[in-house]
């Protein structure tokens, strides 16, 4: 009898596979884990995105392990080798893209997985460790990404690391010795970013596979953290056997019944993360790192940015405690999370002060993060000279005032000030300044400066003075009077 | 329990593999801490206090204008060659007058962005938070919390040179 060669085919296979379970025994210990059972209701689209976070972070070690076949971690040609990657090497664009996006993936997933984590009460007895393994992963998923862009070696990176140092050398003591540790010497350099390639590629990485493996083995050891019920408290003493029951009761296997939906939620984050490569391309690099061209606004990458806000409007007088302390504080909240509330109400619908705490988070840190990616603090550099005066300011006035349009173009007022809404927002618009400032005072201010204006007294003559604030005094809406001295002209007179 | 062997309940002597785990714990503990000193020596090499400035020429006096502010960028004294153009350092050169000058460090005293200069209103802006200062280098407005760093010069031979090698911070302002 003749056997068709696709059933050989497969004997042969399933020989292979008995050859090798034989001896490693590894398909059996597989198999009991994939199939253990969980609590019904964790087969739940809540439920994904740790093992998402997972994928991802595979991807990048993949994506990682390919871009350092070609990028050089030399100050002289990290630069250069990137542009290459994604001008010349063939895929080099692609494969810079799917690294740059899927950090940008993989810090939105932690933070998601983190918020769901807490929501859910899932750090509470007996899951304190796992919580705190996740917290030292943020960390290094966060360090991750500025290292990375610190490997992105371009203007942005090169002036990032200057803010770096400006921050260490802000601690008291140990200030300038923090400075030369970070920067491997005493200024930014070649040994700058090789330090910063050995922490993105050896000692992270390392650490996150080290944590990685052991937050896995406490959620297999643990449990998956079953559907808060509200109500049904944590208590230490019954938690684990009442969790065993319900498992045994009303449990489902994690392959495939639970973890159908990992899958379907890992395959759209894998296609998204391939869909913004395509789309939107590898991140930079920026401008050539070299220090020499300052006609450059560093801003750091989207997860940063609300760090970069809050460093502009923090007030300077608490800046330095606030920076330095600041985080320590944030992050000892972090890890001491579980060992302060580690029992009791697990649901989110019978814990507001949880999810307070995650609305003005999420909508201080968005705010921020908004904030940052238009920056009104800073100086509009280029608006001095490139931004018009608009036209209908120029209708209508004396030569003087005319003048006084052009002061307001040359001596950069412009940087900080708009005009029909563009220009600098460091400083108040000028439209209708003439409204909330009268002539003497509109002197006083140009002369002296004053609420964060610098003094142009040095840098104006009477003059200029003279021409400007005429300018300034017919900036008004129509139909609305200027500002008035009341005193000049008391009532009655 | 005593022992068949020693009838009088004297003390056991210490057992030949009692004495090697404890030999072995004991030399690997030692050895672990003469490996562990150079490992750790290196990794903190950065930080030992190395004479890091050097007087630097930045150019004839005749490109720096009186009254005016100008760029000028020097070779970091203690260059590697695979530093590349991060060994270009750009500072502000003021004269004053005559051999009076002020070299400012192009790092903004807030957190170290680039300040530019505007001559016409005669003020240095940064970009990323708004520090402003004044031409001297005295804090205008924005967060900065000190003025400009200044470097260390000398007129010497014509030439104007400044003590440089080291980013400015807070901690160490040059």
């Amino acid at each position: 009898m003749s056997r068709s060669p696709a059933s050989s085919a497969g004997r042969a296979l399933r020989a292979v596979g008995a050859w090798l379970e034989e001896r490693t025994g590894l398909g059996a210990q597989v198999g009991a884990v994939a199939t253990h059972a969980v609590p019904r209701n964790t087969a739940s689209w809540w439920y994904v995105f740790g093992s998402a976070s997972l994928v991802v972070f595979v991807l990048q070690v993949v994506t990682g392990i390919c871009l350092a076949t070609v990028y050089t971690p030399s100050a002289n040609d990290a630069w250069t080798s990137l542009v290459q990657l994604d001008t010349e090497v063939p895929l080099g664009w692609f494969l810079r893209a799917l690294h740059g996006w899927g950090s940008n993936f993989m810090v939105a997933l932690v933070l998601v997985h983190m918020v769901q984590v807490f929501l859910f009460g899932a750090f509470k007895y007996p899951r304190e460790l796992t919580w705190t393994v996740g917290v030292f992963l943020l960390l290094m998923t966060l360090g991750m990404a500025f290292t990375g862009q610190v490997l992105r070696f371009d203007q942005d990176a090169y002036w990032g690391l200057g803010i770096g140092a400006s921050i260490a050398g802000r601690m008291p003591l140990v200030g300038s010795r923090v400075v030369h540790m970070l920067l491997g010497g005493p200024i930014i350099a070649g040994a700058t970013l090789s330090r910063f390639f050995a922490l993105h590629v050896f000692v992270i990485p390392g650490a996150l596979l080290a944590l990685v493996g052991l937050h896995l083995l406490l959620v297999l050891r643990l449990g998956i953290n079953e559907w808060p019920m509200p109500g049904r408290l944590v208590d230490r003493v019954t938690y684990r056997q009442r969790y065993e029951e319900q498992v045994h009761a009303d449990g489902v296997r994690f392959f495939p019944d639970a973890a159908q939906r990992d899958v379907v939620f890992a395959g759209i984050v894998i296609l998204a993360l391939v869909a913004c490569a395509a789309v939107f391309g590898p991140i930079g690099p920026g401008g050539q790192p070299d220090p020499a061209i300052i006609d450059t606004v560093p801003a750091p990458d989207f997860f940063f940015l609300w760090i970069y806000s809050l460093f502009a409007l923090l007030p300077p007088s608490v800046e330095t405690p606030l920076i330095l302390i600041g985080p320590v504080v944030a992050i000892g909240l972090l890890f001491a999370l579980p060992f302060l509330s580690g029992t009791g109400e697990k649901s989110w619908r019978r814990r507001p002060f949880a999810v307070i705490t995650v609305v003005l988070l999420a909508l201080t840190m968005g705010t921020l993060t908004y904030l940052g990616t238009f920056a009104p603090w800073s100086p509009v550099m280029e608006a001095w000279s490139a931004l018009p005066t608009p036209a209908p300011y120029l209708e209508d006035r004396s030569p003087l005032q005319i003048q006084g349009a052009l002061i307001v173009q040359a001596k950069q007022c412009r940087n900080c000030h708009a005009l029909g809404g563009e220009g600098g927002r460091r400083g108040p618009a000028l439209d209708s300044v003439a409204t909330r400032l009268t002539r003497d005072q509109l002197i006083r201010q140009v002369l002296q400066g004053g609420g964060n204006m610098p003094a142009y007294g040095k840098n104006l003559s009477p003059s200029e003075v003279t021409a400007l604030v005429a300018f300034l005094e017919t900036l008004h809406p129509p139909g609305q009077v200027p500002a008035r001295n009341a005193s000049a002209t008391p009532v009655g007179n | 329990m005593a022992d068949p062997r020693r009838p009088n309940g004297a003390v056991p002597p210490v057992s030949r593999r009692g004495f090697l785990l404890t030999l072995g714990v004991t030399l690997s503990s030692v050895a672990a801490a003469l490996f562990a000193i150079p490992v750790v020596g290196f990794l903190f090499s950065p930080v030992r206090r190395l004479a890091r400035q050097a007087w630097i020429p930045l150019g004839s006096l005749a490109d720096f204008p009186e009254g005016e502010t100008r760029l000028a960028v020097y070779r970091n004294p203690f260059v590697q060659p695979w530093d590349g153009e991060t060994a270009n350092v750009p500072c502000w050169v003021r004269r004053i007058a005559g051999d009076s000058f002020q070299v400012f460090a192009i790092n903004c005293a807030h957190l170290g962005c680039p300040v530019r200069w505007f001559p016409e209103s005669g003020l240095f802006m940064c970009p990323c938070h708004g520090g402003v200062y004044y031409a001297d280098g005295s804090r205008a407005s924005g967060p900065p919390p000190r003025g400009l760093f200044e470097y260390q010069h000398k007129v010497e031979r014509g030439q104007l040179w400044v003590r440089g090698g080291e980013l400015p911070t807070l901690s160490e302002p040059v």
